[in-house]
């Protein structure tokens, strides 16, 4: 099975792409299935590193944290920016040191950062192990610290223990 | 004229405010890139467009053709899926980009590499 | 009656994206630096993405879908492009 198709989570993806960009009929569905396969055989060429999700239920309890948090820090940012007289804003640079060492994980973490407006991920420090964050409105720096740690990254270290 | 179909008001109703919220949010991130004054705080506002703002838009033509095509069109989640995984990306490449031009330059508001600045 | 509620909805949308793509417009053509030119072209191919999208709800086409999911492949592409340019002064090391 491995052998075969090596990475099914990947392949399956790939159908559904394909699936839903020309439509399900028998010849589309029989294409779809032969691309998917050679889509991952050439995923096989450049080896990347295995994933392992764990605990299904903290993947959608992250999935419902991430999204109730991007819609409200939505309407946080809109009411920023549009304030008839902009205030003093006290945006600046967090540096937080992170538990995490799993590259997938750091990745997810910086995506998942990244994407909630009013956050951004600049960099990560390999050597020290810390992020450099960019907060639009910093009140609290330590605060910070907290919410990517309790809200973010716990979760993440569960599901990829 | 517009060929928009005669959708019953259950339907138009939703896909009306959705589209308005989308195109609102994504309004007020542009007008962040413009009232925002440095660089580092306009990088936050194209997010509200290609979070929320891509998103209720899809979620506004995916029930109008589901509706007026009477059966299910899935295929804007593609774009949703798209722009939430290559936004994110894009705008931490350019904030790199542009903390290490500022570093190069000497500027003394932007953080230090490193250990350094650490708390 | 949903008719004009949709065909008003549309219209305000669309008139909404194209005052954003303006913003970004304006930010690409008055920088002041490169990485502010890079942020508002990112953001004026995204808003361009919307505007098609609206456009397809507007005539009925599922064709503008196809535009639109180019459109942003292509400005995802030349973003990270000039982000690599930006660092390193050139976009293939």
């Amino acid at each position: 099975m491995r052998r075969f198709l090596p990475y099914p989570l990947a392949a399956l993806a790939l159908l559904l792409t394909w699936l839903l960009l020309t439509g399900l009929s028998p010849a589309t569905l029989l294409l779809g299935v032969v691309l998917a396969w050679l889509g991952t055989w050439l995923l096989r060429v450049m080896d990347p590193p295995r994933l392992r999700l764990r605990r299904f239920r903290v993947v959608l309890d992250l999935m419902w944290v991430v999204a109730a948090e991007i819609a409200r820090s939505n309407f946080a940012v809109a009411r920023i920016v549009l304030a008839p007289r902009p205030r003093t804003l006290s945006s600046g640079f967090v540096r937080i040191p992170l538990e995490m060492r799993d590259p997938i994980g750091l990745a997810a973490l910086a995506c998942i950062i990244t994407a909630t407006p009013g956050t951004v991920w600049v960099e990560y420090d390999s050597a020290d192990g810390t992020m450099l964050l960019h907060v639009l409105d910093l009140i609290d720096e330590t605060e910070w610290a907290g919410i990517i740690k309790n809200r973010y990254e716990r979760r993440l270290m569960e599901v990829l223990a | 004229m517009s060929a928009t179909a005669d959708l019953p008001l259950w339907a138009a109703l939703p896909v009306a405010l959705l589209l308005l919220l989308g195109a609102g949010l994504t309004l007020a991130g542009s007008i962040g890139l413009i009232r925002l004054r440095d660089f580092y705080a306009r990088v936050h506002s194209p997010t509200l467009g290609t979070t929320m703002g891509v998103s209720s838009i899809l979620l506004g033509s995916i029930i109008y053709f589901s509706v007026t095509g009477s059966r299910l069109v899935l295929h804007e989640i593609l774009i949703a899926i798209f722009m939430g995984v290559t936004t994110p990306v894009t705008l931490m490449l350019l904030a790199r980009a542009a903390l290490y031009r500022d570093r190069r330059e000497g500027r003394d508001d932007v953080p230090p590499p490193g250990t350094h600045g650490a708390p | 009656m949903s008719a004009a509620l949709l065909e008003w909805s549309v219209f305000l949308a669309q008139a909404m994206l194209a005052l954003a793509m303006g913003c970004a417009a304006w930010r690409t053509l008055r920088g002041p630096r490169a990485q502010d030119r890079v942020l508002g072209l990112d953001t004026l191919y995204v808003n361009a993405a919307m505007l098609l999208l609206v456009f397809g709800i507007r005539t009925g086409s599922v064709l503008y879908f196809e535009a639109a999911l180019i459109i942003a492949l292509l400005g995802f592409v030349a973003t990270a492009a000039l982000a690599k340019f930006l660092m390193r002064g050139e976009v293939i090391e």
